[in-house]
């Protein structure tokens, strides 16, 4: 490579520390209009879903593994069972899956 | 408040344990992106620890072997990360008005989709130790999952690669389940952000938009229609879920 990779890398993390700091300090107060309010509100559900599906399918070495781990994950979260233990539970799905196909 | 402090760090590390799981599982793949684009593995390590950005990092890993200029990276870098500004906004509002600046510039540095996730779904205000105990555990497991990746990433048997992987997912699915149960509202917009976002990434007219701009439009628009629609008066809205 030709040129200085780590000034590179330097840089790119300025502007994605630019973009993650600076809502957070220059809104000091509440929000008080009811429209952004409520958009804030449904913003984490909305991205977390759209980051989940359909990009799960892909992040194993086979959709069906996935697909099943997907599933389980909705039923398991649906019940209450914690962060941890879903997450973990979605691995041993992937894995046990993977090890029968 | 020193043992408030230091309950929601402990509390931290352990909800970091997970997203630690997964990065490491994840951050694999990006070090062998970053072998490939000719990275050592101190500037792929580095640059993980620094910019705990996924979509980003490839982004910025294949512009720099393809010899993109400096400007370029930049922008590229802002537009792949530009929902991150969404994620601040909404931890704007989740913690303390008061709030001291150090403490916002400093959770500034790992606002993550998992960390952000798992922080803006805490009942009541957000304390920055939370997020800094999760960093704790989860920024070691990003950097040594990359240079595992550069190192050995071809050595790994993919089983438990590809397992540990859908962790992740799994996280996501745990934050966004129990308040769709309680909430009609969320659990529609829930089917509406899978049914859209499965329709852009499979129609081919939308090839030409970047994965982490479809995820801020299908936010923007979603969450926009949502507000309208169905807005959320006083209580409800601070994310007790």
């Amino acid at each position: 490579m030709r040129h200085n990779v780590y000034l590179y890398i330097l840089g790119m993390w300025g502007i994605s520390y630019l973009i993650r700091v600076l809502p957070l300090t220059l809104i000091r107060r509440e929000i008080t209009n009811k429209t952004i309010r409520s958009f804030l509100f449904y913003v984490p559900y909305v991205t977390l879903a759209v980051m989940t599906f359909p990009s799960i399918l892909s992040a194993t070495q086979t959709p069906v593994s996935a697909a099943l781990a997907l599933v389980a994950g909705l039923v398991m979260a649906w019940f209450g069972l914690s962060l941890f233990q879903v997450s973990v539970l979605c691995c041993a799905v992937v894995f046990v899956v993977e090890l029968i196909l | 408040m020193l043992t408030d402090r230091k309950k929601w760090f402990v509390k931290g590390l352990k909800d970091g344990i997970p997203i630690m799981l997964g990065y490491f599982a994840v951050s694999i793949a990006l070090g062998i992106a970053a072998k490939n684009a000719g990275m050592t593995a101190t500037q792929a390590t580095v640059a993980s620890a620094l910019i705990m950005a996924s979509a980003g990092q490839y982004i910025g890993f294949t512009l720099i072997a393809a010899g993109t200029s400096f400007a370029e990276v930049i922008v590229m870098e802002a537009i792949a990360n530009a929902r991150y500004l969404l994620m601040s906004t909404a931890l704007s509002q989740k913690v303390d008005p008061a709030l001291p600046l150090r403490h916002r510039m400093l959770m500034g540095l790992w606002i993550t989709d998992e960390i952000f996730g798992v922080s803006v779904s805490v009942e009541g205000r957000l304390n920055p130790y939370y997020i800094y105990g999760m960093a704790a555990v989860a920024t070691p497991g990003w950097a040594l999952g990359t240079l595992t990746g550069v190192v050995l990433g071809n050595v790994l048997p993919l089983r438990v690669v590809s397992a540990l992987s859908v962790g992740l997912y799994g996280m996501f699915m745990s934050i966004f389940v129990p308040p769709a149960r309680k909430n009609p509202v969320i659990a529609g917009l829930v089917i509406v952000s899978f049914a859209l976002s499965w329709a852009f990434n499979a129609l081919p007219w939308f090839d030409a938009i970047s994965s982490g701009m479809k995820i801020i439009i299908l936010t923007v628009s979603i969450s926009l229609v949502a507000a309208l629609a169905f807005p959320v008066d006083g209580k409800e809205d601070r994310h007790a879920a």
